[in-house]
């Protein structure tokens, strides 16, 4: 006997999805991974922004009594050689790892948007020339251009944000730019003109909405690259200077010297970097379904 | 032209001329076309694909897409104006204003991410010194208007929730949100099933006799132009060749490829068997068209005629006018029916 379960079919295709707590739970049974990765981003975004509510001791403050101490009650990650509590420092790097992501993927994006919208959709030689420029960008190596970059300005926040936007400028640039040579073939481009709409206009009213959708799933996925890079340069000397807490310097500082004595000093920072990678993937790759305006209802 | 219409024309196409330079050679889209609509009056062009009617239509919205193409002679006077000496700004105001255009395939010519209204008060807000929100409420009448049911909630929906027909009409809605002088109608059903075909031309012509708007109906579909146009353009490989009133064209074609286009139209007669087994078989026009890269000199449809001859092959005809209002390039148009066909 075959009897179709209507209700529990329409259930399950979030037809009776109502309300902020319906449409949350219909969310969280089809798309669990990225519920997860919401999660993730989520307690990662509030800990940068209440990050000194919910730290008992500063990340700076040094105390030798407490040098390499383990993770205890009162120190919940341990201390470093400083005497540091790892738990504020993870806490307040997230602020770091915050500002780096967004501040170099938005400003790669943004960056990358405008060359290849205008690239793609002028054509030509504005193509021609914009490409070599991204050629020449992406042949840039980023650790090179980081070490020049501090060596010449010294290692700050915001140059670590440039440096790491600069290689996501021809990548977002890339991708933009083929969606804009696909798009600008469709009919609704020519029909936009024969409504007499401004080739500008059409460009950023009709071409660059149509791409959000991949530069979304793309710039989510260039956040957890963009983490991961600071970490880098950081762990390399080359990104976030002392004594701020970044997770890629705690894990340099530390690993070399205290992974068999220590091991919570390489342990925690490393982490939290994994998770927080791990969770704009998930985010990242959930987005992309959703994003797909053939989902919407 | 004579006497023949009493509506002064309101748009005027002399000697177009359209070009693609192409790495294969020149091509030759539209070659010498001449034709007016009135007011109120509905003009079809037919042939098939490839005989530069499209190319035609883009040319007078000047939307070739240039590099390759290009306008390279002839003049397009819409109310006095010619069009192709205004600048790309002051054609814009004439596109979508005085001049609209919709395409064959409605499911593409709306963006995907926008709302439908949105769409359509857009294209008048382009045109208009309109609020958003008054843009908006002129949207929803549009939508009304080309009888779309619940237009305001149709408006805010998004093009794949609606179906080919209905995005049709938005199309037409939002060609005609202005009120255009000419609207062209670049196969507006081709890509639209049969009963759905004809809605929307009925919805066409109802809206364009309430506007008093002029119609240039493209078309490959000889049944469309009988039910919907009052005076009929034949194009072939670039060319007009034949111009007539629909009853006239229908009645009496007088050029060989029109009389073959016509005569391989399926009739019901000869698909229920009731003409002779020798004519069941329905007629051809045989042969292909020629590339319009490499047309021989002389009337391009030579090679498929069956009067053709060594003039023919010599020289373009002239346009004649046999018979009142009816118009043809044909050296031996005389011959179809002299000969007791």
């Amino acid at each position: 006997m075959h009897s179709t379960e209507y209700d529990s079919e329409l259930v399950k295709a979030g037809a009776s999805a109502q309300g902020a707590f319906g449409q949350t739970a219909y969310f969280l049974r089809r798309y669990p991974l990225g519920a997860i990765g919401a999660v993730i981003m989520a307690l990662f975004v509030l800990a940068a922004l209440f990050a000194d509510f919910i730290t008992a001791y500063s990340p700076l403050s040094t105390d030798a009594a407490l040098s390499l101490a383990a993770p205890s009650r009162a120190h919940w990650l341990g201390a470093d050689y400083m005497g540091r509590d790892i738990y504020s420092r993870i806490v307040y790097g997230a602020r770091i790892s915050l500002a780096v992501g967004l501040g170099s993927t938005g400003l790669g994006c943004a960056l990358g948007v405008v060359v290849g919208l205008v690239s793609g959709y002028l054509g030509g030689w504005v193509d021609l020339i914009a490409q070599r420029v991204m050629d020449i960008l992406q042949a840039l190596p980023l650790l090179v251009l980081a070490l020049v970059m501090a060596a010449a300005l010294g290692p700050s926040l915001w140059n670590t944000i440039f440096a790491i936007s600069i290689p996501l400028i021809p990548a977002i640039a890339r991708v933009i730019r083929s969606n804009t040579l696909a798009l600008r073939e469709l009919a609704f481009v020519e029909a936009a003109q024969a409504i007499g709409m401004s080739e500008l206009r059409i460009a950023a009213r009709h071409i660059l909405p149509n791409t959000v959708a991949p530069l979304i799933v793309l710039a989510t996925a260039q956040l957890g690259a963009a983490i991961l890079t600071e970490a880098s340069l950081s762990f390399l000397g080359l990104g976030i200077p002392e004594p701020h807490p970044s997770w890629g310097r705690m894990l340099s500082e530390s690993a070399a010297e205290y992974i068999r004595t220590a091991p919570w000093l390489v342990i925690f920072p490393g982490l939290a970097i994994s998770l927080v990678v791990f969770g704009t993937n998930l985010l990242g790759d959930a987005l992309r379904d959703i994003l797909d305006p053939r989902e919407r209802g | 032209m004579d006497t023949h219409d009493p509506m002064p024309p309101v748009l005027d196409v002399a000697g177009l001329r359209t070009m693609f330079f192409t790495r294969q050679g020149l091509l030759r889209a539209v070659d010498d076309v001449s034709f007016s609509v009135a007011r109120g009056e509905v003009l079809a062009v037919v042939g098939e694909s490839g005989c530069g009617k499209s190319i035609t239509a883009l040319s007078i919205m000047r939307l070739v897409p240039s590099p390759p193409g290009r306008i390279v002679g002839g003049s397009v006077t819409l109310d006095g104006r010619d069009l192709l000496k205004l600048d790309e700004a002051q054609m814009r105001g004439v596109r979508g204003n005085e001049m609209s255009m919709i395409f064959q395939e409605p499911m593409t010519s709306l963006n995907p991410v926008l709302t439908v209204g949105s769409q359509i008060s857009e294209a008048i807000r382009l045109h208009q010194d309109l609020s958003r929100a008054a843009a908006a409420d002129k949207a929803v009448e549009m939508l009304r208007r080309v009888k779309i049911p619940e237009p305001a909630q149709r408006a805010r929906e998004f093009p794949h929730q609606l179906s080919g027909g209905m995005r049709q009409r938005a199309m037409i809605a939002m060609a005609l949100a202005c009120n255009p002088k000419v609207l062209i109608a670049d196969e507006p059903t081709t890509a639209l099933d049969v009963t759905i075909q004809a809605q929307i031309l009925e919805l066409i012509l109802r809206l364009q006799q309430d506007l008093g708007t002029a119609v240039i109906l493209i078309t490959h579909d000889l049944g469309v132009v009988a039910e919907t146009a009052q005076r009929v353009i034949v194009m072939y490989a670039g060319r007009k060749i034949e111009e007539a009133d629909v009853g006239a064209l229908f009645a009496e074609p007088l050029h060989p490829y029109t009389h073959g286009l016509l005569a391989s139209v399926p009739r019901l007669a000869i698909m229920s068997g009731q003409v002779q087994a020798a004519q069941e078989r329905l007629q051809e026009i045989p042969g292909m068209v020629p590339p319009l890269t490499n047309l021989p000199t002389g009337c391009a449809f030579a090679p498929r005629c069956r009067f053709a001859d060594a003039q023919c092959r010599a020289a373009f005809p002239p346009y004649t006018q046999p018979r009142r209002g009816h118009w043809v390039a044909c050296w031996h148009s005389e011959r179809l029916y002299g000969a007791g066909a």
